[in-house]
């Protein structure tokens, strides 16, 4: 059987800022699986700009910003297998693989980092009612046909939810000479970024109803209108607030979903609010060995701190390599960091003050758009963090920097909490 | 001029088609759609039912019984998925329970083997998940689930290696006699046979009436169903049915043969016979009605939802036989649930009929087995490795969710009646049946469907005529 100190599941983004900072971290024998025909993952088909302010001070296209890290990969001699789908990952990490080069195999692996990526809600999962007729994408993948093969899937669109692929997908559309009627949402406010309004739907006259849902699709073959209405607060539609809208397409950006189907296969424990793994601060999940980063581990909105997250899995891996699984500083137990009134999950979900680095990202979404709000950490009663925010939405990951030394003040610390407090 | 042309190529048509094709005749299914299973047979229940719902002596509960017998030794003639599951009928009223006993003594007077009441120990053993208000239940181990698509489509490619043509995308405008014949007028022109068979599912009464003075009538009763994500596979195993009575009849909850958990019908008399759009009631309805019966359902697991229209005659019974004043025209209409279940034997009843009638001879050269597709995933590593070593495209997934390869795509668009649409792929390979609901796989099974059939990609339909996916090129209109 083939054997690789680390088994890299998925050369996007984040496998690639995984395998490159893993290799930098000592460890030669690194191998990444990857389904698609070519390395970069979903920025392949993210041709519009706006990736790597963060990291690369530059604002570039999708496959720009993917470039960069395949060209890193490259340069470090990463090795990597392309059209290559991971079947199954046993619970002392065999990784069973296919492609129609080398057929059906297995792989031993001392480390797995999950960087699968998610995939989109489906209007199955949406239960949104009607016929079921051609016309009906979801935004990643009218994005893929537009963007990729040159296709317009239609001319005429409806969009339901205001995730940023649905926001990129109003204008590409537009820019590609279809007509895009509405954007509706369902909740209050936008699950975007505010960027992506203003750029994309602002700059093109594109209107957004928030509270607003589809309640019926029209057409037999091909979609021939949809019915919007407004909804509740219990996101319940309003009977008399339907509009008709003729249409031939509905765009579905209705959110993102963790691919972890093969992380649950190998027991990997998952965040019901993330669909991710739980992990610690070294990016590890309950199995030991077994990391997760990037979208697979939480859905992000800036590719930049999937870089950095992944990153900092890698090197993680490295040093489970190195150590083989014993990391010597630790003495002391995992924090578990708590969200409450707020905060909807966090990660990493513990913390250990030994292993740690000098300082730590904490990565976090809040449940609803606060205005002037503070972001508070308390240890126990202390509350060592209090940061002013003018305004947090769920569209926007927050984050808060953990110092070591703060922990090395507090002894035997047997939670973190992390809340928003309204001024 | 053909001996037969059955109208529908439905599991009935395609049954009666395969049944008659072991008789030296010349047959044509004319088929309005541009697959074979695209009507009531795509969207149903998909269990072959034990038969003790039907009424004693009915030809419904014949059939049932006589259709659950014989599907073992079918599925393995025809090579598609059928298991024995078993069901339970649940009573979950204690002053119910006289109805539940009736239920058993019809199935017994019905001919169902097996039959057993068990008390509620029982059922929460096999069952962990049944409502905690569950007095007992009418266990049926000869109940069972089956693919629906899987079936529809052996029938029809077994029929067509035995010579029976068939004609899609040919609807039936009207009927007529002409010097002892019948003339079958439709937008592909006029088919001209000796005998016609009416399979024309939730149109089976148009059809009829086209010849008939004495009119049938037929109800278009739609029913919604949600599918649940395989990942909660085992959340059931057996079919759970409500006892029907005066608290409502209940859905049912199901795993499928492919390990999806299947919720529905619900059931809506409609007026259109191609009304098969879900509404908010339906599916609001679907889940409460679940929850009477199993407590805890994922919902949150959802992939889909549809609706499938049963095709309700007024008298609730299967109408087969030659139709009064009209030699020649054989209806098998009225075919509603256990329709999917006694296909095999209305199949062999239409065949009888139309045999005596035509005094036709055996076929000698009738095949009477099929072999289905190739599913790499019953083979093992090696036989895998090798596999592709073949044919590279074996080892090329398409379908992520349902780890369908290309390879298997080709072959089900090159198969003969072959798939030409994405929905014609999805019910042969399962690739676009998962999970994602085709959104990762559709652009790269247009992209083979056009390369096989030679044609460009913005001739790739969803499911024929006008459902085209792709309408045009990046900035045409511009």
């Amino acid at each position: 059987m083939l054997h690789y100190d680390i088994v890299i599941v998925g050369g996007g983004p984040a496998g690639l800022a995984a395998a490159v900072s893993a290799k930098e971290h000592g460890v030669e024998s690194i191998l990444v699986l990857e389904r698609d025909q070519e390395l970069g993952g979903i920025l392949n088909q993210c041709i519009h700009n706006g990736f790597g302010l963060h990291t690369f001070q530059e604002e570039l296209t999708g496959p720009e910003y993917a470039g960069r890290f395949i060209e890193q990969a490259e340069k470090a001699q990463v090795a990597y297998k392309l059209n290559t789908m991971v079947l199954e990952i046993s619970k002392d990490k065999v990784v069973t693989v296919m492609n129609g080069k080398e057929g059906m195999f297995e792989i031993q692996a001392s480390a797995v980092i999950l960087a699968m990526g998610c995939r989109e809600r489906a209007r199955g999962a949406l239960n949104i009612p009607g016929y079921r007729p051609a016309g009906i994408y979801s935004a990643g993948t009218a994005q893929r046909l537009v963007n990729m093969e040159g296709f317009l899937p239609g001319r005429q669109v409806v969009i339901l939810g205001s995730g940023d692929i649905g926001l990129i997908m109003a204008r590409r559309m537009t820019l590609e000479g279809a007509k895009v009627h509405v954007v509706a949402e369902l909740l209050p406010y936008s699950g975007g970024l505010k960027r992506n309004l203003v750029q994309c739907l602002d700059d093109f006259n594109i209107p957004l109803k928030l509270s607003h849902t589809v309640v019926d699709i029209d057409g037999k073959d091909r979609v021939k209108g949809v019915t919007i209405a407004k909804v509740d607060e219990g996101r319940k539609p309003i009977s008399g607030t339907e509009t008709y809208y003729p249409c031939d397409t509905l765009l579905l950006s209705c959110g993102l979903i963790p691919e972890n189907e093969l992380s649950q296969s190998l027991g990997v424990e998952l965040n019901p609010v993330t669909s991710g793994p739980f992990v610690n601060e070294c990016f590890e999940t309950n199995v030991e060995g077994v990391f997760a980063c990037g979208n697979v581990l939480h859905v992000h909105d800036l590719v930049d701190f999937v870089s950095k997250e992944a990153a900092s899995a890698g090197k993680h891996a490295a040093a489970y390599v190195k150590y083989k699984g014993k990391h010597p500083a630790v003495v002391s137990k995992d924090i578990p960091i708590v969200p409450e009134s707020g905060v909807r999950y966090t990660v990493p979900k513990t913390i250990n003050p030994d292993r740690m680095d000098e300082k730590h990202t904490i990565r976090f979404r809040v449940d609803k758009v606060y205005k002037n709000c503070y972001i508070s950490v308390y240890l126990g009663k202390e509350r060592i963090i209090y940061k002013k925010r003018p305004i947090a939405a769920p569209g926007e990951m927050e984050e808060v920097i953990f110092h070591k030394e703060l922990f090395q003040a507090v002894p035997d610390l047997s939670k973190i909490t992390i809340k928003i407090e309204e001024a | 001029m053909y001996d037969v042309i059955i109208i529908g190529a439905g599991i009935s048509g395609c049954a009666c088609a395969r049944e008659l094709s072991r008789y030296k005749l010349s047959i044509c299914v004319l088929e309005k759609e541009e697959d074979v299973c695209c009507g009531t047979t795509k969207a149903n229940s998909a269990i072959v039912h034990a038969g003790f719902d039907a009424a004693c002596g009915t030809l419904m509960a014949k059939l049932n019984v006589k259709g659950n017998q014989d599907m073992e030794e079918l599925s393995k003639e025809l090579d598609f998925s059928f298991k024995r599951n078993g069901s339970l009928v649940v009573c979950l009223h204690e002053e119910e329970m006289p109805d539940l006993e009736a239920l058993y003594q019809r199935g017994i007077q019905n001919g169902v083997k097996g039959l057993r009441m068990i008390d509620k120990a029982e059922l929460v053993k096999l069952e962990p998940h049944i409502s905690d208000d569950a007095v007992a239940a009418l266990y049926a181990p000869t109940s069972g689930i089956v693919c629906p698509f899987g079936m529809n489509i052996a029938y029809a490619e077994n029929a067509a290696a035995n010579g029976v043509q068939f004609q899609f995308e040919t609807e039936v405008a009207g009927i007529r006699r002409q010097d002892g014949n019948w003339i079958v007028k439709t937008n592909q022109g006029e088919f001209e046979g000796r005998f016609v068979v009416n399979a024309a599912g939730v149109y089976a009464d148009t059809i009829h009436n086209m010849v008939s003075t004495k009119k049938l009538h037929i109800t278009p009763r739609r029913g919604d169903y949600c599918l649940l994500d395989r990942s909660v596979e085992g959340f059931v195993t057996h079919t759970i049915f409500q006892l029907p009575g005066k608290y409502g009849k209940g859905v049912l909850v199901t795993p499928t043969i492919h390990g999806n958990t299947l919720v529905g019908p619900t059931a809506v008399d409609i007026e259109d016979r191609e009304g098969t759009n879900t509404t908010q009631e339906g599916l609001e309805e679907l889940l409460e009605k679940a929850g009477r019966t199993v407590k805890g359902l994922p919902i949150r697991q959802v992939i889909t939802s549809f609706a499938g229209l049963r095709a309700h005659e007024d008298g609730h019974e299967f109408v087969i036989g030659e139709v009064e004043g009209a030699e020649g025209f054989i209806d098998c209409a009225g075919i509603e649930s256990p329709g999917l279940t006694s296909a095999p034997a209305i199949g062999t009843m239409v065949a009888g009929i139309v045999k005596e009638l035509a005094h036709a001879e055996e076929n000698p050269d009738f095949i009477g087995t099929r072999k289905g597709m190739l599913d790499p995933k019953t083979l093992s590593m090696e036989e895998r490795t090798a596999l592709i070593k073949a044919k590279p495209a074996y080892g090329n997934i398409v379908c992520r969710c349902e780890m369908v390869s290309e390879g298997e795509v080709i072959d089900a668009i090159n198969r003969p009646l072959g798939a030409k649409s994405l929905d014609g792929v999805k019910r042969r390979t399962r690739a676009g049946m998962g999970r994602c609901q085709a959104g990762f796989c559709s652009p790269r099974t247009i992209e083979i469907l056009a390369r096989e059939r030679g044609v460009h990609p913005s001739e790739i339909t969803k499911s024929g005529k006008e459902s085209k996916i792709i309408v045009g090129v990046n900035k045409d209109a511009l």
